[in-house]
Protein backbone atom coordinates (compact mmCIF):
# COMPACT_ATOMS: atom_id res chain seq x y z
CA UNK A 1 0.00 0.00 0.00
CA UNK A 2 2.54 2.77 0.81
CA UNK A 3 4.86 1.30 -1.92
CA UNK A 4 1.55 1.91 -4.17
CA UNK A 5 1.18 5.43 -2.70
CA UNK A 6 4.91 6.38 -2.86
CA UNK A 7 4.64 5.47 -6.96
CA UNK A 8 1.14 7.00 -7.24
CA UNK A 9 3.05 10.69 -6.25
CA UNK A 10 5.60 10.02 -8.44
CA UNK A 11 3.74 9.21 -11.07
CA UNK A 12 1.20 12.49 -11.50
CA UNK A 13 4.58 14.56 -10.90
CA UNK A 14 6.07 13.03 -14.27
CA UNK A 15 2.04 12.74 -15.14
CA UNK A 16 2.35 16.93 -14.41
CA UNK A 17 5.24 17.46 -16.45
CA UNK A 18 4.19 15.49 -19.69
CA UNK A 19 0.62 16.89 -19.42
CA UNK A 20 2.18 20.75 -19.85
CA UNK A 21 3.81 19.62 -22.72
CA UNK A 22 1.07 18.33 -24.28
CA UNK A 23 -1.36 20.83 -24.44
CA UNK A 24 1.04 22.73 -26.46
CA UNK A 25 0.61 19.57 -29.08
CA UNK A 26 -2.92 19.24 -28.90
CA UNK A 27 -3.60 23.26 -29.45
CA UNK A 28 -1.36 23.33 -32.49
CA UNK A 29 -3.56 20.71 -33.52
CA UNK A 30 -6.57 21.94 -32.74
CA UNK A 31 -5.93 25.56 -34.68
CA UNK A 32 -4.59 24.58 -37.45
CA UNK A 33 -4.48 20.35 -37.66
CA UNK A 34 -0.58 19.93 -37.52
CA UNK A 35 1.17 17.70 -35.77
CA UNK A 36 4.29 19.79 -34.20
CA UNK A 37 7.12 17.54 -34.51
CA UNK A 38 9.16 20.67 -32.90
CA UNK A 39 7.74 21.08 -29.91
CA UNK A 40 9.30 18.40 -27.75
CA UNK A 41 12.50 20.14 -28.48
CA UNK A 42 10.80 23.78 -27.55
CA UNK A 43 10.92 22.07 -24.54
CA UNK A 44 14.28 20.85 -24.21
CA UNK A 45 14.80 24.77 -25.41
CA UNK A 46 13.47 25.95 -22.07
CA UNK A 47 14.62 23.77 -20.38
CA UNK A 48 18.08 24.72 -21.45
CA UNK A 49 17.10 28.85 -21.01
CA UNK A 50 15.92 28.08 -17.35
CA UNK A 51 19.33 26.41 -16.56
CA UNK A 52 20.88 29.52 -18.43
CA UNK A 53 18.79 31.79 -16.08
CA UNK A 54 19.95 29.93 -13.07
CA UNK A 55 23.47 30.17 -13.43
CA UNK A 56 23.35 33.62 -14.45
CA UNK A 57 20.92 34.40 -11.49
CA UNK A 58 23.55 32.50 -9.23
CA UNK A 59 21.13 30.46 -7.63
CA UNK A 60 22.34 27.80 -5.69
CA UNK A 61 21.22 25.30 -2.99
CA UNK A 62 22.65 27.92 -0.80
CA UNK A 63 20.18 30.96 -1.31
CA UNK A 64 17.71 31.53 1.49
CA UNK A 65 14.54 29.24 1.27
CA UNK A 66 12.22 32.59 0.77
CA UNK A 67 14.62 33.96 -1.41
CA UNK A 68 15.11 31.22 -3.86
CA UNK A 69 11.84 30.71 -3.59
CA UNK A 70 11.07 34.43 -5.39
CA UNK A 71 14.10 33.71 -7.70
CA UNK A 72 12.82 30.88 -9.23
CA UNK A 73 9.55 32.58 -9.58
CA UNK A 74 11.46 35.11 -11.58
CA UNK A 75 13.49 32.30 -13.73
CA UNK A 76 10.05 30.42 -14.58
CA UNK A 77 8.98 34.04 -15.53
CA UNK A 78 11.85 34.22 -17.79
CA UNK A 79 12.12 31.16 -18.93
CA UNK A 80 8.14 31.35 -20.27
CA UNK A 81 8.68 34.80 -22.18
CA UNK A 82 12.40 33.81 -23.64
CA UNK A 83 10.86 30.37 -24.71
CA UNK A 84 7.40 31.85 -25.61
CA UNK A 85 10.12 34.00 -28.48
CA UNK A 86 11.33 30.71 -29.71
CA UNK A 87 8.22 29.08 -30.56
CA UNK A 88 6.91 32.22 -32.09
CA UNK A 89 9.64 32.63 -34.11
CA UNK A 90 9.49 28.80 -35.48
CA UNK A 91 6.11 28.98 -36.35
CA UNK A 92 6.92 32.38 -37.79
CA UNK A 93 9.83 30.99 -40.08
CA UNK A 94 8.92 27.04 -40.82
CA UNK A 95 4.98 26.72 -40.41
CA UNK A 96 3.19 30.54 -41.52
CA UNK A 97 4.54 30.18 -44.92
CA UNK A 98 3.82 27.09 -45.85
CA UNK A 99 -0.17 27.52 -44.57
CA UNK A 100 -2.17 26.94 -47.44
CA UNK A 101 0.28 24.60 -49.24
CA UNK A 102 -0.29 20.75 -48.95
CA UNK A 103 -1.30 18.92 -45.44
CA UNK A 104 2.54 17.28 -45.18
CA UNK A 105 4.82 20.16 -45.89
CA UNK A 106 4.21 21.96 -42.38
CA UNK A 107 4.47 18.64 -41.06
CA UNK A 108 8.25 18.28 -42.49
CA UNK A 109 9.23 21.31 -41.87
CA UNK A 110 8.26 20.49 -38.49
CA UNK A 111 10.55 17.21 -38.27
CA UNK A 112 13.16 19.71 -39.98
CA UNK A 113 12.58 22.15 -37.56
CA UNK A 114 13.01 19.78 -34.75
CA UNK A 115 16.66 18.81 -36.00
CA UNK A 116 17.38 22.30 -36.74
CA UNK A 117 16.98 22.89 -32.60
CA UNK A 118 18.66 19.81 -31.93
CA UNK A 119 21.73 20.32 -33.48
CA UNK A 120 21.78 24.06 -32.69
CA UNK A 121 21.71 23.30 -28.98
CA UNK A 122 24.25 20.79 -29.84
CA UNK A 123 26.92 22.93 -31.36
CA UNK A 124 26.39 26.00 -29.29
CA UNK A 125 25.96 24.46 -25.81
CA UNK A 126 27.83 20.92 -26.15
CA UNK A 127 26.78 17.90 -26.21
CA UNK A 128 27.60 16.83 -22.64
CA UNK A 129 25.05 16.35 -19.98
CA UNK A 130 24.90 19.72 -17.83
CA UNK A 131 23.93 19.21 -14.63
CA UNK A 132 22.13 21.18 -11.93
CA UNK A 133 22.71 20.20 -8.28
CA UNK A 134 19.54 19.80 -6.69
CA UNK A 135 18.20 23.22 -5.08
CA UNK A 136 15.55 22.44 -3.15
CA UNK A 137 15.40 19.33 -0.71
CA UNK A 138 13.80 17.58 1.48
CA UNK A 139 9.96 17.04 1.81
CA UNK A 140 7.68 15.72 4.23
CA UNK A 141 6.47 12.51 4.89
CA UNK A 142 2.92 11.32 3.97
CA UNK A 143 2.76 8.07 5.69
CA UNK A 144 5.01 6.72 7.81
CA UNK A 145 5.07 2.73 9.05
CA UNK A 146 6.46 -0.50 9.82
CA UNK A 147 5.82 -3.34 7.05
CA UNK A 148 7.19 -6.51 8.36
CA UNK A 149 9.65 -5.19 10.73
CA UNK A 150 10.95 -2.27 8.25
CA UNK A 151 10.12 1.48 8.33
CA UNK A 152 8.61 2.32 5.25
CA UNK A 153 8.33 5.92 4.67
CA UNK A 154 6.02 7.75 1.93
CA UNK A 155 7.50 10.92 0.95
CA UNK A 156 6.03 13.86 -0.99
CA UNK A 157 9.41 15.96 -1.59
CA UNK A 158 9.05 19.74 -1.53
CA UNK A 159 9.84 19.81 -5.74
CA UNK A 160 7.58 17.48 -6.29
CA UNK A 161 4.80 19.45 -4.25
CA UNK A 162 6.11 22.57 -6.22
CA UNK A 163 5.71 20.75 -9.69
CA UNK A 164 2.17 19.45 -8.73
CA UNK A 165 0.95 22.56 -7.72
CA UNK A 166 2.38 24.81 -10.82
CA UNK A 167 0.99 22.74 -13.14
CA UNK A 168 -3.01 22.88 -11.39
CA UNK A 169 -2.49 26.51 -11.22
CA UNK A 170 -0.90 26.92 -14.72
CA UNK A 171 -3.76 24.31 -15.89
CA UNK A 172 -6.64 25.96 -14.33
CA UNK A 173 -5.62 29.75 -15.42
CA UNK A 174 -5.57 28.43 -19.00
CA UNK A 175 -8.96 26.58 -19.00
CA UNK A 176 -9.77 30.53 -17.73
CA UNK A 177 -8.27 32.00 -20.40
CA UNK A 178 -9.76 29.82 -23.17
CA UNK A 179 -13.16 29.41 -21.63
CA UNK A 180 -13.09 33.32 -20.38
CA UNK A 181 -11.71 35.44 -22.26
CA UNK A 182 -12.19 37.08 -25.86
CA UNK A 183 -8.49 36.02 -27.17
CA UNK A 184 -9.47 32.27 -26.22
CA UNK A 185 -12.99 32.63 -27.86
CA UNK A 186 -11.45 33.79 -30.97
CA UNK A 187 -9.15 30.93 -30.70
CA UNK A 188 -11.71 28.25 -30.32
CA UNK A 189 -13.68 30.58 -33.26
CA UNK A 190 -10.44 29.74 -35.68
CA UNK A 191 -10.64 26.39 -34.77
CA UNK A 192 -13.86 25.49 -36.34
CA UNK A 193 -13.73 28.01 -39.09
CA UNK A 194 -10.85 30.50 -39.82
CA UNK A 195 -12.16 32.18 -43.20
CA UNK A 196 -15.55 33.09 -41.07
CA UNK A 197 -13.47 33.75 -37.76
CA UNK A 198 -11.71 36.40 -40.36
CA UNK A 199 -14.71 37.48 -42.21
CA UNK A 200 -15.66 38.54 -38.55
CA UNK A 201 -12.86 40.68 -37.89
CA UNK A 202 -10.14 38.25 -36.33
CA UNK A 203 -6.53 38.30 -37.38
CA UNK A 204 -5.93 34.60 -37.93
CA UNK A 205 -2.42 34.81 -38.50
CA UNK A 206 -2.26 36.58 -34.82
CA UNK A 207 -4.13 34.41 -33.29
CA UNK A 208 -1.98 31.04 -34.41
CA UNK A 209 0.73 32.86 -33.62
CA UNK A 210 -0.44 33.52 -29.96
CA UNK A 211 -1.47 29.66 -29.83
CA UNK A 212 2.42 28.64 -30.70
CA UNK A 213 3.43 31.35 -27.84
CA UNK A 214 1.24 29.86 -25.10
CA UNK A 215 2.31 26.36 -25.97
CA UNK A 216 5.84 27.35 -25.46
CA UNK A 217 5.45 29.00 -22.66
CA UNK A 218 3.97 25.84 -21.23
CA UNK A 219 6.52 23.68 -22.42
CA UNK A 220 8.93 26.53 -21.16
CA UNK A 221 7.30 25.85 -17.52
CA UNK A 222 7.73 21.81 -18.31
CA UNK A 223 11.24 22.45 -18.96
CA UNK A 224 12.17 23.96 -16.18
CA UNK A 225 9.94 21.24 -14.01
CA UNK A 226 11.97 18.78 -15.66
CA UNK A 227 15.48 20.39 -15.12
CA UNK A 228 15.10 21.36 -11.40
CA UNK A 229 13.24 17.33 -10.86
CA UNK A 230 16.08 15.11 -12.70
CA UNK A 231 18.99 17.92 -12.27
CA UNK A 232 20.32 17.17 -15.33
CA UNK A 233 19.25 17.96 -19.31
CA UNK A 234 20.90 17.79 -22.59
CA UNK A 235 20.02 18.65 -26.02
CA UNK A 236 18.52 15.42 -26.72
CA UNK A 237 15.91 15.18 -24.16
CA UNK A 238 13.19 16.88 -26.10
CA UNK A 239 12.69 13.88 -28.48
CA UNK A 240 11.63 10.95 -25.62
CA UNK A 241 9.33 13.92 -23.74
CA UNK A 242 7.93 15.13 -26.90
CA UNK A 243 6.94 12.01 -28.22
CA UNK A 244 5.31 11.18 -24.53
CA UNK A 245 3.52 14.02 -24.84
CA UNK A 246 2.10 13.50 -28.27
CA UNK A 247 0.98 9.87 -26.79
CA UNK A 248 -0.28 11.97 -23.98
CA UNK A 249 -1.90 14.06 -26.02
CA UNK A 250 -3.37 10.96 -28.79
CA UNK A 251 -4.43 9.28 -26.03
CA UNK A 252 -6.78 11.97 -24.38
CA UNK A 253 -8.33 13.00 -27.83
CA UNK A 254 -5.81 15.11 -29.70
CA UNK A 255 -7.75 18.57 -29.85
CA UNK A 256 -9.29 18.70 -26.35
CA UNK A 257 -7.67 20.44 -23.37
CA UNK A 258 -8.77 18.41 -20.50
CA UNK A 259 -7.95 15.10 -22.84
CA UNK A 260 -4.36 16.52 -22.61
CA UNK A 261 -3.90 17.00 -19.29
CA UNK A 262 -5.82 13.82 -18.81
CA UNK A 263 -3.11 11.55 -21.07
CA UNK A 264 -0.32 13.16 -19.70
CA UNK A 265 -1.22 11.90 -16.24
CA UNK A 266 -2.15 8.33 -17.11
CA UNK A 267 1.02 8.41 -19.07
CA UNK A 268 3.02 9.39 -16.28
CA UNK A 269 1.08 6.90 -14.06
CA UNK A 270 1.54 3.87 -16.53
CA UNK A 271 5.43 4.45 -17.05
CA UNK A 272 5.72 4.85 -13.46
CA UNK A 273 3.64 1.85 -11.92
CA UNK A 274 5.47 -0.14 -14.63
CA UNK A 275 8.85 0.73 -13.48
CA UNK A 276 7.89 0.18 -10.08
CA UNK A 277 6.26 -3.14 -10.20
CA UNK A 278 7.64 -4.63 -13.56
CA UNK A 279 10.87 -3.53 -14.64
CA UNK A 280 11.38 0.00 -15.52
CA UNK A 281 13.61 -0.75 -18.92
CA UNK A 282 9.82 -1.87 -20.69
CA UNK A 283 8.50 0.94 -19.05
CA UNK A 284 8.17 3.23 -22.74
CA UNK A 285 6.53 -0.51 -24.33
CA UNK A 286 4.15 -0.11 -21.55
CA UNK A 287 2.99 3.24 -22.62
CA UNK A 288 2.50 3.01 -26.00
CA UNK A 289 1.13 -0.73 -25.67
CA UNK A 290 -1.94 1.04 -23.69
CA UNK A 291 -2.06 3.74 -26.50
CA UNK A 292 -2.50 1.19 -29.26
CA UNK A 293 -4.73 -0.62 -27.08
CA UNK A 294 -7.25 2.30 -26.33
CA UNK A 295 -7.22 2.98 -29.80
CA UNK A 296 -8.06 0.65 -31.01
CA UNK A 297 -11.62 0.12 -29.18
CA UNK A 298 -11.58 4.34 -29.06
CA UNK A 299 -10.03 5.75 -32.19
CA UNK A 300 -10.43 9.27 -31.10
CA UNK A 301 -8.97 8.78 -27.84
CA UNK A 302 -10.33 9.44 -24.29
CA UNK A 303 -12.00 12.47 -24.17
CA UNK A 304 -12.08 13.46 -28.06
CA UNK A 305 -14.71 14.22 -30.37
CA UNK A 306 -15.14 11.81 -33.02
CA UNK A 307 -14.58 13.94 -36.15
CA UNK A 308 -17.51 15.09 -38.14
CA UNK A 309 -17.53 15.03 -41.77
CA UNK A 310 -17.59 18.87 -42.96
CA UNK A 311 -20.65 19.15 -45.67
CA UNK B 1 -31.12 60.93 -59.68
CA UNK B 2 -31.64 58.27 -57.42
CA UNK B 3 -29.81 57.65 -53.81
CA UNK B 4 -27.21 54.92 -55.05
CA UNK B 5 -26.04 57.64 -57.58
CA UNK B 6 -25.58 60.66 -55.50
CA UNK B 7 -24.69 58.76 -52.08
CA UNK B 8 -23.06 55.78 -52.88
CA UNK B 9 -21.46 53.46 -50.10
CA UNK B 10 -19.80 51.54 -51.83
CA UNK B 11 -18.83 51.26 -55.52
CA UNK B 12 -17.46 48.62 -57.82
CA UNK B 13 -15.84 49.80 -60.63
CA UNK B 14 -14.60 47.32 -63.95
CA UNK B 15 -14.87 43.86 -61.47
CA UNK B 16 -13.67 41.17 -63.18
CA UNK B 17 -13.27 37.47 -61.58
CA UNK B 18 -11.83 34.90 -63.32
CA UNK B 19 -11.02 31.26 -62.25
CA UNK B 20 -8.39 30.07 -64.64
CA UNK B 21 -10.50 30.16 -68.20
CA UNK B 22 -14.00 30.73 -66.12
CA UNK B 23 -14.89 34.29 -66.20
CA UNK B 24 -17.05 34.16 -63.23
CA UNK B 25 -18.13 38.17 -63.10
CA UNK B 26 -17.47 39.75 -66.22
CA UNK B 27 -16.26 44.18 -66.13
CA UNK B 28 -19.09 44.96 -63.24
CA UNK B 29 -19.58 48.26 -62.34
CA UNK B 30 -22.47 49.32 -59.55
CA UNK B 31 -22.90 51.72 -56.88
CA UNK B 32 -24.65 50.78 -53.70
CA UNK B 33 -26.78 53.45 -52.17
CA UNK B 34 -26.18 54.72 -48.36
CA UNK B 35 -29.09 53.29 -46.19
CA UNK B 36 -30.62 51.94 -49.19
CA UNK B 37 -31.73 47.88 -49.71
CA UNK B 38 -30.11 46.40 -52.88
CA UNK B 39 -30.27 43.17 -54.00
CA UNK B 40 -28.96 41.68 -56.65
CA UNK B 41 -30.37 38.74 -58.51
CA UNK B 42 -30.18 37.15 -61.35
CA UNK B 43 -30.13 32.74 -62.59
CA UNK B 44 -28.49 30.43 -60.82
CA UNK B 45 -24.15 30.77 -61.88
CA UNK B 46 -24.91 34.41 -62.45
CA UNK B 47 -21.79 35.52 -60.11
CA UNK B 48 -23.78 37.00 -57.64
CA UNK B 49 -22.13 34.86 -54.62
CA UNK B 50 -19.05 35.72 -56.64
CA UNK B 51 -19.50 39.15 -56.25
CA UNK B 52 -20.09 38.69 -52.49
CA UNK B 53 -16.84 36.54 -52.21
CA UNK B 54 -15.09 39.64 -53.50
CA UNK B 55 -16.68 42.32 -51.71
CA UNK B 56 -15.88 40.23 -47.74
CA UNK B 57 -11.97 39.51 -48.88
CA UNK B 58 -13.59 36.15 -49.32
CA UNK B 59 -11.70 36.42 -52.95
CA UNK B 60 -9.62 38.78 -54.67
CA UNK B 61 -10.82 40.09 -58.06
CA UNK B 62 -8.38 39.80 -60.87
CA UNK B 63 -9.23 43.07 -62.13
CA UNK B 64 -11.33 46.27 -60.83
CA UNK B 65 -11.68 48.79 -58.16
CA UNK B 66 -14.12 48.36 -54.80
CA UNK B 67 -14.24 51.42 -52.59
CA UNK B 68 -15.95 51.59 -49.38
CA UNK B 69 -16.88 55.27 -48.29
CA UNK B 70 -17.51 55.13 -44.59
CA UNK B 71 -20.21 56.91 -43.11
CA UNK B 72 -17.65 58.89 -41.31
CA UNK B 73 -16.05 60.04 -44.97
CA UNK B 74 -12.92 57.46 -45.13
CA UNK B 75 -12.27 55.74 -48.10
CA UNK B 76 -11.22 51.80 -48.31
CA UNK B 77 -10.10 49.71 -50.90
CA UNK B 78 -11.33 46.76 -50.38
CA UNK B 79 -9.12 44.64 -52.83
CA UNK B 80 -6.12 46.14 -51.39
CA UNK B 81 -7.44 45.01 -48.08
CA UNK B 82 -6.67 41.60 -46.08
CA UNK B 83 -10.11 39.70 -45.09
CA UNK B 84 -9.53 40.65 -41.22
CA UNK B 85 -9.30 43.97 -42.32
CA UNK B 86 -12.51 44.52 -44.16
CA UNK B 87 -14.21 43.45 -41.36
CA UNK B 88 -12.53 45.34 -38.66
CA UNK B 89 -11.96 48.03 -40.57
CA UNK B 90 -13.82 48.94 -43.84
CA UNK B 91 -17.40 47.76 -41.98
CA UNK B 92 -18.76 45.04 -43.92
CA UNK B 93 -20.10 41.89 -42.49
CA UNK B 94 -21.36 39.11 -44.47
CA UNK B 95 -23.60 36.09 -43.96
CA UNK B 96 -23.60 32.79 -46.09
CA UNK B 97 -25.34 30.75 -47.86
CA UNK B 98 -25.11 27.68 -46.37
CA UNK B 99 -25.12 29.30 -42.82
CA UNK B 100 -21.16 29.02 -41.11
CA UNK B 101 -22.00 29.62 -37.47
CA UNK B 102 -19.43 28.34 -34.97
CA UNK B 103 -21.48 25.64 -33.97
CA UNK B 104 -19.92 23.67 -31.04
CA UNK B 105 -19.42 27.68 -29.53
CA UNK B 106 -22.90 28.77 -27.09
CA UNK B 107 -25.39 31.10 -28.84
CA UNK B 108 -23.92 33.85 -26.91
CA UNK B 109 -20.47 33.27 -27.68
CA UNK B 110 -21.00 33.56 -31.11
CA UNK B 111 -22.07 36.91 -30.80
CA UNK B 112 -19.00 37.91 -28.79
CA UNK B 113 -16.06 36.10 -31.06
CA UNK B 114 -17.85 39.42 -33.67
CA UNK B 115 -17.37 41.68 -30.83
CA UNK B 116 -13.71 40.54 -30.86
CA UNK B 117 -12.06 43.48 -31.70
CA UNK B 118 -13.21 46.02 -29.66
CA UNK B 119 -12.44 43.44 -26.81
CA UNK B 120 -9.21 42.62 -27.68
CA UNK B 121 -7.94 46.72 -27.90
CA UNK B 122 -10.09 47.27 -24.45
CA UNK B 123 -8.09 43.96 -23.15
CA UNK B 124 -4.85 45.28 -24.42
CA UNK B 125 -4.34 41.92 -26.61
CA UNK B 126 -5.92 40.17 -23.23
CA UNK B 127 -3.05 40.55 -21.20
CA UNK B 128 -4.61 43.20 -19.20
CA UNK B 129 -7.30 40.70 -18.66
CA UNK B 130 -5.78 38.42 -17.01
CA UNK B 131 -4.31 41.48 -14.12
CA UNK B 132 -7.99 42.30 -13.84
CA UNK B 133 -7.88 45.48 -15.29
CA UNK B 134 -11.08 46.96 -14.81
CA UNK B 135 -11.59 48.93 -18.24
CA UNK B 136 -11.33 45.01 -19.63
CA UNK B 137 -13.63 43.67 -17.44
CA UNK B 138 -16.27 47.29 -18.18
CA UNK B 139 -15.87 46.16 -22.17
CA UNK B 140 -16.46 42.76 -21.50
CA UNK B 141 -19.71 43.55 -19.70
CA UNK B 142 -20.73 46.11 -22.15
CA UNK B 143 -20.01 43.43 -24.91
CA UNK B 144 -22.27 40.77 -23.21
CA UNK B 145 -24.89 43.46 -23.10
CA UNK B 146 -24.73 44.21 -26.77
CA UNK B 147 -25.06 40.57 -27.34
CA UNK B 148 -27.95 39.74 -24.99
CA UNK B 149 -29.73 43.21 -26.66
CA UNK B 150 -29.38 41.17 -30.39
CA UNK B 151 -30.52 38.59 -28.55
CA UNK B 152 -33.57 39.36 -27.20
CA UNK B 153 -34.01 40.82 -30.82
CA UNK B 154 -33.71 37.76 -32.78
CA UNK B 155 -35.70 36.22 -29.79
CA UNK B 156 -33.10 33.69 -28.75
CA UNK B 157 -32.36 35.35 -25.31
CA UNK B 158 -33.58 31.95 -23.64
CA UNK B 159 -31.10 29.97 -25.97
CA UNK B 160 -28.10 32.27 -24.98
CA UNK B 161 -26.16 29.32 -23.65
CA UNK B 162 -26.89 25.99 -25.93
CA UNK B 163 -24.47 25.41 -28.77
CA UNK B 164 -25.19 27.05 -31.86
CA UNK B 165 -25.61 23.98 -34.01
CA UNK B 166 -28.53 23.10 -32.07
CA UNK B 167 -30.95 25.91 -32.80
CA UNK B 168 -33.47 25.31 -35.27
CA UNK B 169 -32.43 26.28 -39.25
CA UNK B 170 -35.00 29.83 -39.00
CA UNK B 171 -33.26 30.85 -35.72
CA UNK B 172 -29.42 30.11 -37.27
CA UNK B 173 -30.16 32.57 -40.24
CA UNK B 174 -31.45 35.15 -37.10
CA UNK B 175 -28.61 34.46 -35.24
CA UNK B 176 -25.94 34.62 -37.98
CA UNK B 177 -27.46 38.11 -38.65
CA UNK B 178 -27.10 39.03 -35.47
CA UNK B 179 -23.59 37.74 -35.84
CA UNK B 180 -22.88 40.41 -38.26
CA UNK B 181 -24.11 43.05 -36.78
CA UNK B 182 -22.21 42.81 -34.22
CA UNK B 183 -19.16 43.99 -35.85
CA UNK B 184 -20.77 47.13 -36.07
CA UNK B 185 -21.01 47.12 -39.56
CA UNK B 186 -21.76 50.00 -41.85
CA UNK B 187 -23.24 47.58 -45.01
CA UNK B 188 -24.74 44.21 -44.19
CA UNK B 189 -24.45 41.34 -47.05
CA UNK B 190 -26.86 38.75 -47.09
CA UNK B 191 -26.17 35.79 -49.33
CA UNK B 192 -30.01 34.45 -49.62
CA UNK B 193 -31.11 35.15 -45.93
CA UNK B 194 -34.64 33.81 -46.36
CA UNK B 195 -33.52 29.95 -48.33
CA UNK B 196 -35.04 27.44 -47.01
CA UNK B 197 -37.41 29.50 -44.29
CA UNK B 198 -40.75 28.65 -43.98
CA UNK B 199 -43.40 31.78 -44.56
CA UNK B 200 -43.28 32.38 -41.13
CA UNK B 201 -39.43 32.56 -40.66
CA UNK B 202 -39.52 34.28 -43.92
CA UNK B 203 -41.95 36.87 -42.24
CA UNK B 204 -39.76 37.07 -39.03
CA UNK B 205 -36.64 37.54 -41.07
CA UNK B 206 -38.04 40.49 -42.74
CA UNK B 207 -38.98 42.09 -39.52
CA UNK B 208 -35.68 41.90 -38.75
CA UNK B 209 -33.99 43.60 -41.52
CA UNK B 210 -36.57 46.43 -41.05
CA UNK B 211 -35.99 46.86 -37.78
CA UNK B 212 -31.89 46.53 -38.48
CA UNK B 213 -32.51 49.33 -41.18
CA UNK B 214 -34.25 52.04 -38.82
CA UNK B 215 -32.79 51.30 -35.67
CA UNK B 216 -28.89 51.68 -37.19
CA UNK B 217 -29.06 52.54 -40.61
CA UNK B 218 -26.97 49.87 -42.01
CA UNK B 219 -26.96 49.77 -46.02
CA UNK B 220 -28.14 46.51 -46.66
CA UNK B 221 -26.93 44.33 -49.93
CA UNK B 222 -28.74 41.09 -50.61
CA UNK B 223 -28.92 38.04 -52.35
CA UNK B 224 -32.67 36.87 -53.29
CA UNK B 225 -34.17 34.40 -55.09
CA UNK B 226 -38.00 35.18 -53.53
CA UNK B 227 -39.27 37.86 -56.24
CA UNK B 228 -41.86 38.97 -54.34
CA UNK B 229 -39.57 39.77 -51.35
CA UNK B 230 -37.17 41.24 -53.49
CA UNK B 231 -39.85 43.58 -54.64
CA UNK B 232 -41.45 44.54 -51.87
CA UNK B 233 -38.47 45.64 -49.43
CA UNK B 234 -35.38 46.43 -51.92
CA UNK B 235 -35.13 50.05 -52.99
CA UNK B 236 -32.70 48.84 -55.77
CA UNK B 237 -32.25 46.32 -57.91
CA UNK B 238 -28.94 44.89 -59.61
CA UNK B 239 -29.59 41.82 -62.15
CA UNK B 240 -26.44 39.78 -63.30
CA UNK B 241 -26.57 37.20 -65.76
CA UNK B 242 -23.58 35.03 -66.71
CA UNK B 243 -20.86 37.33 -64.65
CA UNK B 244 -22.48 40.70 -66.85
CA UNK B 245 -25.07 42.95 -65.29
CA UNK B 246 -27.84 42.97 -67.24
CA UNK B 247 -30.02 45.74 -65.42
CA UNK B 248 -29.78 48.45 -62.64
CA UNK B 249 -32.74 50.31 -61.45
CA UNK B 250 -35.59 50.78 -59.28
CA UNK B 251 -37.37 47.55 -58.74
CA UNK B 252 -40.38 48.76 -60.89
CA UNK B 253 -37.62 49.83 -63.89
CA UNK B 254 -36.14 46.30 -63.55
CA UNK B 255 -39.28 44.17 -63.83
CA UNK B 256 -40.04 45.94 -67.28
CA UNK B 257 -36.91 44.89 -68.48
CA UNK B 258 -37.13 42.67 -71.62
CA UNK B 259 -33.59 42.17 -70.35
CA UNK B 260 -34.34 40.53 -67.25
CA UNK B 261 -37.50 38.85 -68.36
CA UNK B 262 -35.27 37.15 -71.38
CA UNK B 263 -32.76 36.50 -68.40
CA UNK B 264 -35.86 34.63 -66.13
CA UNK B 265 -37.55 32.46 -68.79
CA UNK B 266 -34.88 31.59 -71.34
CA UNK B 267 -35.35 33.38 -74.73
CA UNK B 268 -32.99 33.68 -77.78
CA UNK B 269 -31.47 36.96 -78.72
CA UNK B 270 -33.56 37.79 -81.57
CA UNK B 271 -36.79 37.21 -79.09
CA UNK B 272 -35.97 39.87 -76.88
CA UNK B 273 -37.39 42.33 -79.40
CA UNK B 274 -40.80 40.76 -79.11
CA UNK B 275 -40.71 39.97 -75.51
CA UNK B 276 -40.33 43.98 -75.60
CA UNK B 277 -43.33 44.81 -77.40
CA UNK B 278 -45.02 42.51 -75.12
CA UNK B 279 -44.19 44.60 -72.40
CA UNK B 280 -45.14 47.44 -73.88
CA UNK B 281 -48.58 46.03 -74.93
CA UNK B 282 -49.17 44.97 -71.21
CA UNK B 283 -48.66 48.11 -70.08
CA UNK B 284 -50.55 50.25 -72.26
CA UNK B 285 -53.51 47.67 -71.25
Amino acid sequence: MEYFLQQLINGVTLGSIYGLIAIGYTMVYGIIGMINFAHGDIFMVGSFIALMTIILLGITALTPAFILLAALLLVLVLTMVFTAVWGWTVERIAYRPLRGSFRLAPLITAIGMSIALQNFVQTSQGATNKPLQPLISGGIKVIEGIVSDRVFVVQLSYMQMIIIVTTLVLMAAFTALISKTSLGRSQRACEQDQKMAALLGVDVDRTISLTFVMGAALAAVAGLMFLLYYGVIDFYIGFLAGVKAFTAAVLGGIGSLPGAMLGGLLIGLIETFWSGYFSSEYKDVAAFSILVIVLIFMPSGLLGKPEVEKV
Amino acid sequence: MSNWQKNPILTIEHMTMRFGGLVAVNDLSFDVGRKDITALIGPNGAGKTTVFNCITGFYKPTEGRLSMNRNSGQEYLLERMPDFEIAQKAGIARTFQNIRLFGGMTVLENLMVAQHNTLMDASLFTFGGIFGISSFKNAEKQAIENAKSWLERIDLIDRADDPAADLPYGAQRRLEIARAMCTEPEILCLDEPAAGLNPNESNQLNQLLHKIREEFGTSILLIEHDMSVVMEISDHVIVLDYGEKISDGTPDFVKNDPHVIAAYLGVEDEEIEAVEEEVKKEKSS
